[in-house]
């Protein structure tokens, strides 16, 4: 908005900028390190990997790590470090659009409660208990057995089951935002519903959610994981993390670790983000409510 | 009272000797907070510390209990109760002496109590914790303690809960949880700041009495120098952390030697000795319409109004012109501010600006109603986004009312900081980067921007220091006589009222009890409750509460 700003607000970015740096422990540098790592896959695993995701390469099942196959062969002879790659981009990539979504839908409608107050809190709130009082993964399953398996149901279902949980998160956090005076102030100037929340409420609440994003994304990893090794996520041929586990799960009758490699990339993504989002509540001393 | 000769070849019940405190800062490294602090206390005498807030006030009142706030550390010096050197005792040894040798009497006594447990469970604990007395002893001393400190019913009060009595009578049941050891020495950190006027004065005088009967020597932290004077013998005057001045109270009142002292005197919340000097309630300029005209408005809290906050209300407010509210706390003046901006819809009557009726309902007021009645906060801390930059809070309600583009609004944002004494770099500041008065600037500044008529001013000055209050004061009454702006300006401190108003409202219990002009109020005959509230206000000498 303000062209030429002066070396003020530059020094204040800057120092917390440093301040931010000279905070980093070696658990958050690792964990940021095997999130680039991650991202940088999602993004170029197409040119990364050596064979195509769904080629047939050799007739032997569960080969071991070879200088051709680093990781070896599935089931069916595929190359699993290439259908990793691919199967990571799908996950992430999944999982990401349900936080995304999961995130707009929750934090709309918490915030809104928060406002509003009275009647539509009520019922908002009360609707949601409901929700949230159905297991999750029982929700998801009779959803997606209903309506077909695709990626769009799969989000959509997901980020919807998400999305009560993060409605929670938001309406306590915007209760603590709303009784503030410059909430009040801009009230009294006449701004409507929609600048209030997403330019005096947001920001206030930005450093707690952006941890609680960070935590939605591993459940969701965790989740579609879980559908599609149920056999409801994603479907085969397409390889995604959950699928190369439940599609290789007999290679540990024949002693191989093929099913282990997707499993270990599911736990080494979601602990760093569990450990960075650790350390992020830590150094801005933001804290998430109680009532999750 | 011992006189001072009679004290001196007495051993002293408190020496503080070159005690410094610091903290560790992660950016700043270390910070001193008080450096060199050395005095001492002869029994049954009242030593205040007075100063602005982060004078280090407080801080030194917590070293001599042995204690400094998380963060800080007590770096240097020695702190002596009787014979004994508090710093050089363990944590166990300490906590035994707390409450039994030296108290602490808290300024919020609402916050210090357990709402859940009676007050005589409470105020007996420390006796019968520390195996002194029996609780049936306990008790019996704990009356005698209420009939001192001239407490209502003074059998019975120990029954109640924390809640059913009243914020003076909390204030003066913490003085006797204080007293229930006989303490050597009573610490006092702002006791009468969070109390109406009226109560006040009650419990100074029972406070007086009891140190005076119990021959207790006291630390009286305040920043108000009238009330000190009212309890103290000495004086030690801080600024930064280090002592500026100390000497008896009559001689800092009468010669004060440091031109900050001399500022706080200034300063200080007193009566002014005569009436600024009253205006015509009508600029010529100015159509002979009100401004503002409330009409009997009657509003209260509950779904169908049924906890009356305001009964009847009527007043009228010219252009350019300041109306002060004056009432304590409950009394409908905050409601009334709420009403007129929109913020309360009103049961029964109506607010008219200009002549024109005023939509209840906030939202249906149209901006150009919006932009005319501006609202200033209390407390500017909470009043400002603190995510957002100066230059958002003063450019939002010029985009908001005038439509302004990025670059007359950068112009503007300037100007407005200009306006209220502050220098144009601070647009690119957050509020945290900010001092209270500055923060209270900006508040107003904002206010300012919609270039409104009337700017309802809710306390504005009384979260801070005097020294700082009578600047942004001062800086009011130039902007009324720039920009004809007009203020209703609500205050519990009669001698603000008194400096800033045309017209005053007295308020008590949500009825206007009178209203007239500044002099008609404030000259004899008085209004019963306000001259109450007139003879409320501590007077700079040191034998006003003796004669009252």
């Amino acid at each position: 908005m303000i062209q030429n700003q002066p070396s003020a607000s530059e020094e204040v970015l800057s120092g917390s900028f440093k301040d931010r740096l000279s905070q980093l422990t070696v658990t958050a540098m690792i964990s940021i390190v095997v999130l680039l790592f991650s991202l940088s896959i999602v993004v170029f695993a197409p040119w990364i990997a050596p064979y195509p995701e769904y080629e047939i390469l050799t007739d032997e099942s569960f080969a071991l790590s070879s200088e051709q196959m680093w990781l070896g062969s599935d089931f069916l002879g595929r190359d699993v470090f290439s259908r990793m790659l691919y199967g990571a981009r799908v996950t992430f990539s999944v999982a990401f659009a349900i936080a995304l979504i999961a995130f707009f839908i929750g934090c709309t409608f918490g915030f809104l409660a928060a406002v509003k107050r009275g009647l539509f809190d009520s019922v908002l709130s009360r609707i949601v208990d409901v929700l949230i009082s159905f297991p999750a993964i029982m929700v998801a399953l009779i959803v997606i057995s209903g309506l077909g398996s695709s990626i769009t149901v799969l989000i959509v279902t997901v980020a919807l089951i998400d999305a009560t949980r993060v409605f929670r998160v938001a309406r306590a956090l915007g209760m603590d935002i709303v009784v503030q005076d410059y909430i009040e102030a801009a009230t009294v100037r006449g701004e409507k519903l929609g600048w209030i929340m997403w330019h005096e409420i947001l920001p206030n609440a930005l450093a707690p959610l952006a941890a609680e994003f960070g935590i939605r994304f591993t459940y969701a990893i965790l989740f579609i994981s879980a559908l599609s090794f149920l056999g409801l996520g994603v479907q085969p041929p397409q390889a995604d993390l959950g699928v190369m586990v439940k599609e290789n799960m007999q290679g540990l009758l024949y002693e191989t670790y093929t099913p282990l490699y997707p499993a270990l990339c599911i736990a080494m993504v979601t602990l760093s983000v569990n450990l960075l989002v650790d350390w992020y509540l830590k150094t801005t001393d933001a804290t998430l409510p109680d009532e999750l | 009272m011992n006189t001072s000769a009679n004290a001196s070849s007495e051993e002293y019940v408190l020496s503080v000797d070159g005690l410094c405190v610091g903290a560790q800062e992660r950016r700043a490294g270390h910070v001193s907070i008080l450096q060199d602090i050395s005095f001492s206390i002869a029994p049954g005498k009242v030593t205040a510390l007075i100063g602005e807030s982060g004078s280090g006030k407080t801080t030194i009142a917590l070293a001599c209990l042995g204690y400094s706030r998380a963060g800080c550390n007590i770096t240097a010096g020695r702190v002596q109760l009787g014979k004994q050197d508090i710093l050089s005792l363990t944590t166990s040894e300490r906590r035994k002496l707390r409450g039994r040798e030296v108290a602490y009497i808290a300024q919020s006594a609402a916050a210090a109590f357990n709402s859940a447990l009676r007050i005589n469970r409470q105020v007996t604990e420390p006796a019968v914790q520390n195996k002194l007395l029996s609780q049936q002893d306990a008790e019996r001393k704990a009356q005698v303690l209420y009939r001192e400190l001239d407490l209502p019913d003074p059998e019975n009060i120990g029954e109640r809960y924390p809640h059913q009595v009243s914020g003076g009578q909390l204030q003066r049941l913490m003085a006797a949880m204080a007293m229930i050891c006989d303490p050597r020495l009573l610490i006092m950190d702002e006791p009468t700041t969070a109390l109406d006027v009226t109560t006040q004065i009650e419990v100074l005088r029972s406070f007086k009495k009891l140190i005076k009967n119990k021959n207790t020597s006291a630390i009286y932290v305040s920043h108000d120098l009238a009330v000190v004077a009212q309890i103290a013998d000495d004086v030690l005057v801080l600024k930064g952390g280090v002592i500026v001045e100390r000497g008896s109270v009559q001689s800092i009142i009468d010669h004060p030697q440091h031109p900050y002292t001399r500022e706080l005197i200034g300063a200080a919340h007193v009566m002014p000795e005569t009436l600024p000097p009253s205006r015509s309630l009508v600029t010529e300029s100015d159509p002979a319409l009100p401004l503002l005209q409330v009409s009997s408005v009657t509003v209260g809290y509950g779904r169908r109004h049924e906890f009356l906050a305001l009964e009847n209300v009527s007043i009228s407010l010219h252009a350019g012109r300041t109306l002060g509210v004056i009432g304590e706390s409950g009394s409908g003046k905050t409601t009334l501010g709420r009403v007129i901006s929109g913020l309360m819809p009103p049961k029964l009557g109506q607010v008219n600006l200009l002549g024109k009726i005023l939509n209840d309902d906030l939202g249906r007021r149209d901006r150009k109603e919006l932009q005319h009645i501006q609202f200033a906060f209390q407390m500017a801390d909470v009043a400002l986004n603190p995510k957002h930059r100066i230059s958002k809070i003063l450019g939002r309600p010029l985009q908001f009312y005038f439509n302004l583009d990025a670059a007359a609004t950068q112009k503007r944002v300037a100007e407005l900081l200009e306006l209220v004494e502050l220098p144009p770099e601070y647009a690119n500041r957050y509020p945290r980067q900010l001092s209270g008065g500055e923060k209270q600037r900006v508040n107003l500044a904002r206010a300012l921007a919609a270039e409104p008529q009337l700017i309802i001013c809710d306390e504005i000055t009384s979260a801070l220091d005097t020294v700082v209050a009578k600047a942004i004061l001062a800086l009011l009454k130039d902007l009324q006589t720039k920009l004809n702006i007009a203020y209703l300006f609500i205050s519990h401190d009669l001698s603000t009222i008194a400096n800033v108003a045309d017209t005053i409202a007295v308020m008590r219990n949500g009825e206007v009890l009178e209203i007239g002009t500044t002099s008609e109020i404030m000259t004899p005959p008085y209004h019963p409750y306000t001259e109450l509230l007139l003879n409320s206000v501590p007077e700079m000498r040191t034998d006003w509460l003796d004669g009252r």
